[in-house]
């Protein structure tokens, strides 16, 4: 059982700072997500793990041991990049026997049969003998998957997996991904990625890292449901942010009073009301809120409409609506006490 | 192509046909025309023959031929290792390091090729590094002076070569010795061929540091196209040309013919 440590670790490149001292760990068997914009240091949080950026300062620890000086090769981790990067002039059974035949880890009769299993693993048994360029996009992320576990590595790192493929197979990719990590329950995996529903439907916990920093780490649910700051909740499930003022027993948001928990923040204080848009009601309820629609957008099975609340576009996610509003239309929205979360202003955002 | 209009196509073809077709090909038909020539004192040659490929294709001359191959690859099996190898090391370099290589490699191009004859000459002629009047002095001039193009083809295809390759393999476990041979070398395989190519061709046709430094049993191709028409057998001098160009394109149109895996791509 392997798991992973990053212990104050910071990555510069020429003064600029990409990655601001990292505390994480991610536990043996454990899927961490990375989550953060492009530019947020986790693509580079993870190549560090990889040892192809040399941290400017603090260790990287796989299963215990301190790897941080150690070169690629010597850190016995599978990793799959967004690319792929098959190698063109291999078929794909000598490209999942790679690392097999480089670091001479099995006898040389068991490696067909243990090239067999990776591809079996990943359905791609019936292509061994095709080149890479004779494979669509999805097959050719399932070799790299397949060549990464060939050699049966502790730790699986993957850099934006799914990046490169179109959404419908993305969502297939997704589930065979939670299937494979099923069936090897040792595995940890360090998974990269801009896509919150990707970090949600497969993650254990999520590490939100914007602007080189950490600024939040919980399981999915905590993160969704309770998130500490307003990247978190903005970045994971674009939540409302109202600026609300906080008094004794509710908030005042422009001139109207919500009442909402508002024990973490002292009366008095600025603070940011965060309430997910498919929470919030059309029609008049607790915590109503009134305004004018400016932007209607379908989207199938809902409406997300753009409220206007005392300056505030405030969204909503409703059942696809029979009479859609026009705009300019005066609204009520409103939403339960306990959807609510409050945080106060700034928090985590340094 | 970028010209749509029909009489804008014809006018780009006629001008291409005007201007270009007279620099590069005419020249070397006349050479050929020569070649079978007896006689050739009006606008065209007259008399035909092909008693100067005779001449062309025995003895001296055919000796000539074999010692231009032999110097040729020789020099370009050597330039290709010596330069792939540099390319490969400038490319692990840093910035400042990689530059200076790429000024050492440029060297040999930058200075004239007289120049590079004239200096090797005169560091090979004492001992304990006399190859003056042997026909290694040949084949270490023209690998100098080839060995500057065949880096610079290398070095240019491992700037294109991307690094995710290398590092998939690192993190598969394959050690720096083992990527380069199982994955960079054969990813670099197209370069190398279109590589070997260049110096081949090259190599055939040297002769101004070849003039200096050619010892009487080690007479390349173009010294004897030289010193034919220099004694006033313009004819034979044409037909062993000829030799020369065919020779060279088959050679090179041989190499070009070698597909490798990773060409594929």
């Amino acid at each position: 059982m392997t798991g992973i440590r990053f212990d104050g670790v910071s990555v510069a490149y020429g003064g600029n700072t990409v990655l601001d001292s990292l505390d994480l760990t991610v536990e043996p068997g454990e899927v961490m997500a990375l989550l953060g914009p492009s530019g947020s240091g986790k693509t580079t949080a993870l190549r560090a793990v990889a040892g192809f950026v040399r941290p400017a300062s603090g260790r990287v620890f796989i299963g215990g041991r301190d790897v941080t000086a150690l070169p690629p090769h010597r850190r016995g981790i599978g990793m799959v990049v967004q690319q792929y990067a098959l190698f063109p002039h291999m078929r794909v059974a000598d490209n999942v026997a790679f690392g097999l035949k480089a670091q001479k880890l099995v006898a040389k009769g068991e490696i067909a049969g243990r090239v067999a299993e990776a591809l079996e693993m990943t359905g791609m048994a019936a292509y061994a003998r095709r080149y890479p360029r004779e494979l669509s996009g999805g097959q050719q992320q399932r070799v790299a998957i397949a060549r990464a576990l060939a050699i049966r590595p502790g730790v699986l790192l993957l850099d934006e997996p799914l990046s490169a493929l179109d959404a419908q197979l993305r969502s297939g990719m997704l589930t065979e991904l939670a299937r494979l990590h099923r069936e090897l329950p040792d595995v940890s995996i360090l998974y990269v990625t801009h896509d919150q529903v990707e970090a949600l439907t497969l993650a254990d916990r999520i590490a939100v890292m914007d602007r080189a920093r950490l600024r939040d780490c919980g399981t999915p649910q905590e993160l969704y449901r309770r998130p500490r700051t307003e990247f978190t909740a903005s970045f994971v499930g674009n939540a409302n942010l109202l600026p609300v003022r906080v008094e004794p027993g509710y908030v005042s948001f422009g001139g109207t009073a919500l009442a909402v928990a508002t024990e973490s923040v002292a009366v008095g204080a600025s603070a940011t009301l965060c309430v997910r848009p498919h929470l919030v009601g059309l029609g008049d309820g607790p915590n109503a809120l009134r305004g004018r629609i400016s932007e209607v957008q379908w989207r199938g099975s809902t409406h997300r409409l753009y409220v206007e609340v005392d300056g505030h576009a405030v969204k909503a996610d409703v059942r696809e609506l029979r009479e859609t509003p026009a705009l300019g239309d005066e609204v009520t929205l409103h939403f339960a006490s306990e959807d609510a979360v409050l945080l106060s202003a700034g928090v985590g955002d340094g | 192509m970028l010209v749509h209009s029909r009489g804008g196509r014809w006018a780009t073809w006629i001008v291409f046909f005007v201007l270009f077709l007279p620099l590069f090909a005419l020249p070397l038909l006349v050479v050929v025309a020569a070649s079978f020539a007896t006689n050739w004192s009006g606008a065209f040659p007259s008399g035909f023959t092909t008693g100067h490929y005779d001449a062309a294709t025995t003895g001296d001359s055919l000796q000539a031929l074999t010692t231009s191959l032999a110097t040729a690859l020789t020099a370009s099996v050597l330039a290709l290792t010596v330069g792939a190898w540099a390319a490969l090391a400038a490319a692990s370099l840093k910035e400042r390091g990689k530059q200076a290589m790429d000024a050492l490699f440029v060297l040999p191009v930058a200075v004239p090729s007289v120049v590079v004859g004239l200096a090797i000459l005169v560091a090979f002629s004492k001992p304990p590094f006399l190859l003056n009047g042997t026909r290694w002095i040949v084949i270490l001039a023209h690998t100098v002076l080839v060995t500057a193009f065949a880096y610079q083809s290398v070095s240019a295809a491992i700037l294109r070569l991307d690094p995710m390759y290398e590092q998939a393999a690192a993190s598969l476990g394959a050690r720096p010795s083992y990527v380069l041979w199982r994955v960079r070398l054969p990813l670099l395989l197209p370069s190398l061929n279109a590589a070997a190519g260049l110096c081949f061709a090259l190599s055939m046709g040297e002769l101004s540091a070849t003039m200096m430094l050619y010892p009487p049993d080690w007479t390349p191709l173009p010294v004897q196209i030289f010193a034919a028409t220099d004694r006033g057998s313009l004819f034979t001098g044409a037909a062993v040309a000829v030799v020369l160009m065919g020779t060279t394109l088959l050679v090179l149109l041989a190499v070009s013919r070698i597909r490798t895996k990773a060409s594929y791509r």
